[in-house]
């Protein structure tokens, strides 16, 4: 063991009250940032989980129809109230070269062409308001993990097969195996044969989404051929909007982010990350003051034996090295009991409230980089908080200390 | 002895306190301590005997003059060649005896070798555990240093001393906090490690009986050497 590492542990240990009153001090610090950070983060992913998990990251559609006044002749007075059209359901022109275009940018995981439009699910005397997505299995799998959803049957949508959500299943009283009639727009439907049923956690979804092939769904909403929407599934989620706009500016269509869909939920997600940070600011701050009284308060308690070591040949280095050493070591330590309690912590929440699927209502995300992240942020603290300390041992005059103590 | 070689020498040394008021301290003193001698340095209080010891002890530095440390010069040194030059070849003894309490005694003793990266730790036990037996503290080795009286403290400063194997050994009052009969025993042991190993010691003493036991005396008064002799 390097001398300065025994003089750091000795004096850590000849001063227990001390070292155990800062260690207590660092764990409840460590603790809070463990269990705030770790309750934040799973309630954010639980939160993005809920709407990206059935969504793509950034949707392409064509551009809107903008209404065209009719040029009546020169010197003709006209009076013209323009109205928007009604937006129909349109295709993208050369979806395939935007779907390559689009693939080719680095950050861009997938892309999927879907024809989603809205119909009537009819079944007996039933019928529910619908949102009728056409997908490719394959493709679409990038952007959601639709499999992962299916509680029963299979996903399987060749021919006329489709996938319903629990909640349209329950109200139709239609069973897998069974039938029920898809009505579009401009008298189109069929009659399709459920083979499989999903559940997306949420009561809306699961009662107005209804998945059928893409060739279907071309057919439905007469788009032989083309496609209504691309979804698009990036990186990190929160460079939805750069994304975005990277491909309005490659593709000259509307493509619309996550972030920029749902504002509301975007401030709430970065509201809560704010307070978070700056609760783990102060707490930072209050352990490294703690630390930094810790040391400050010892070197003067030492000054005599720091002037001893000085004369019996420890350099001034050295000296240096044992506060700095002994920082450390009460950052990783107090870092270590502050993982056990705020895991525990976190744990118990988590186990207080449960959603009626069994999940927990409050998530907690305890996870190997939080655990890291909170030792490396201790150890940084512990160093610096104890540089101060450190310099004034390294700059006492030997003679003095072992003459006035 | 006059012809052993110098360890330790200071030349025309100085020292002033203060800036604003300036208080000379030490008036240009030349002294020569010669390997193997036992030399005390007396004086009344305030004569700077201890302000003289710290400078050849390294832990201060001269306002002017020089020390020489078996000839080499130190006032140009840096901080950490001095550190060197004091954790290997010099030895302290205070008055408190000044033990890191947190340690034990063998501990202690370790200390000054733990300091200089090198040695295998067994052989610094070893050596230190040596020392122990001859200041007749081997039982006590694992003692915490609190738990040790005050001349037994002594004894194992004497150890940490002499464990560098030093060429002298500075000892500022070492009998002056002890019983008569602890400090008879301390500076028995001084005298015995002085003839055994040949290495010098400078001994700060108010106490005449002291003194009288060294081979010679130098006095100091008002911050220069008022007489040198030695004694038969």
């Amino acid at each position: 063991m390097p001398f300065e590492l025994f003089v750091a542990l000795r004096y850590l240990r000849d001063q227990r009250l001390q070292t155990s009153l800062i260690l207590g001090g660092i764990g409840v610090g460590v603790g809070v940032i463990i269990f705030l950070s770790a309750l934040i983060t799973g309630l954010q992913q639980s939160i993005i989980e809920r709407t990206l998990g059935s969504q793509a990251q950034v949707v392409i559609r064509p551009p809107e129809e903008l209404p065209r006044i009719h040029d009546a002749g020169p010197e003709v007075l006209q009076s013209v109230t323009v109205e928007r059209p009604p937006q129909r359901i349109r295709a993208i022109d050369g979806w395939r070269q935007v779907e390559s275009l689009v693939g080719r940018i680095p950050e861009v995981r997938g892309v999927a062409p879907t024809v989603t439009g809205p119909a009537i699910a009819v079944r007996g005397e039933g019928s529910i308001a619908i949102s009728v997505r056409g997908i490719e299995l394959e493709s679409y799998g990038t952007i959601v993990d639709v499999q992962d959803r299916l509680v029963e049957g299979s996903f399987d949508l060749t021919g006329f097969q489709v996938v319903v959500g629990t909640e349209l299943a329950r109200k139709l009283g239609v069973p897998l195996g069974g039938t029920l009639r898809i009505q579009a727009a401009g008298d189109r439907g069929g009659v399709y044969t459920v083979s499989g049923i999903f559940d997306y956690s949420s009561r809306s979804l699961n009662e107005t989404l209804v998945f059928i092939s893409l060739r279907g769904a071309q057919t439905l909403f007469g788009l032989e051929g083309g496609v209504s929407t691309l979804e698009v599934q990036g990186g990190e989620i929160f460079a939805a909007t750069a994304l975005a706009a990277r491909i309005r500016d490659r593709t000259g269509l509307r493509a619309e982010s996550w972030m920029e869909q749902s504002g509301d939920l975007l401030v709430g997600l970065r509201s809560q990350s704010m307070s978070s940070i700056m609760i783990q600011v102060f707490v930072i701050l209050a352990v490294a003051l703690g630390i930094a009284s810790v040391l400050a308060v010892s070197v003067v308690q030492k000054s005599k034996e720091i002037g001893i070591l000085r004369a019996t040949g420890t350099s001034s280095r050295s000296i240096k090295a044992v506060f700095l050493l002994q920082g450390a070591i009460l950052g990783t330590l107090g870092s270590i009991l502050g993982i056990a309690l705020g895991t525990v912590l976190a744990l118990f929440f988590a186990g207080l409230a449960r959603n009626p699927d069994g999940s927990a209502t409050f998530p907690v995300a305890l996870t190997a980089w939080l655990y890291g992240r909170s030792v490396a942020v201790a150890l940084v603290v512990g160093l610096f908080a104890a540089v101060l300390p450190a310099r004034d041992a390294n700059r006492m005059d030997p003679a003095t200390v072992i003459r006035n103590g | 002895m006059a012809d052993a070689p110098p360890v330790l020498q200071a030349r025309d040394v100085r020292k002033t306190y203060g800036e604003r008021v300036v208080t000379e301290v030490l008036k240009g003193i030349d002294f020569d301590l010669r390997a193997g001698e036992f030399c005390a340095l007396t004086g009344p209080s305030g004569s700077g005997k201890t302000t003289f010891l710290n400078l050849l002890g390294l832990l201060d530095r001269p306002t002017g003059g020089e020390i020489l440390v078996e000839g080499s010069a130190t006032g140009a040194m840096d901080d950490a060649d001095r550190t060197t030059l004091r954790g290997t070849r010099l030895g302290f003894v205070f008055q408190f005896h000044h033990l890191l309490p947190a340690f034990t005694a063998l501990e202690n003793v370790m200390i000054p070798l733990m300091a200089r990266a090198g040695r295998p730790r067994a052989w610094m036990r070893d050596k230190a555990s040596t020392l122990l037996e001859e200041v007749g503290l081997a039982d006590r080795a694992r003692y915490r240093a609190t738990d040790l009286s005050g001349g037994q403290q002594q004894r194992v400063a004497i150890a940490r001393a002499l464990v560098v194997d030093p060429v002298v050994v500075l000892a500022d009052e070492p009998t002056g906090n002890l019983d008569t009969q602890a400090g008879a025993r301390v500076l028995e042991l001084l005298h015995g490690f002085n003839e055994r190993l040949g290495t010098a010691f400078l001994v700060v003493t108010h106490d005449d009986a002291v003194a009288q036991e060294c081979r010679r005396i130098v006095h100091m008064v008002d911050g220069k050497v008022d007489w040198d002799r030695v004694v038969a």
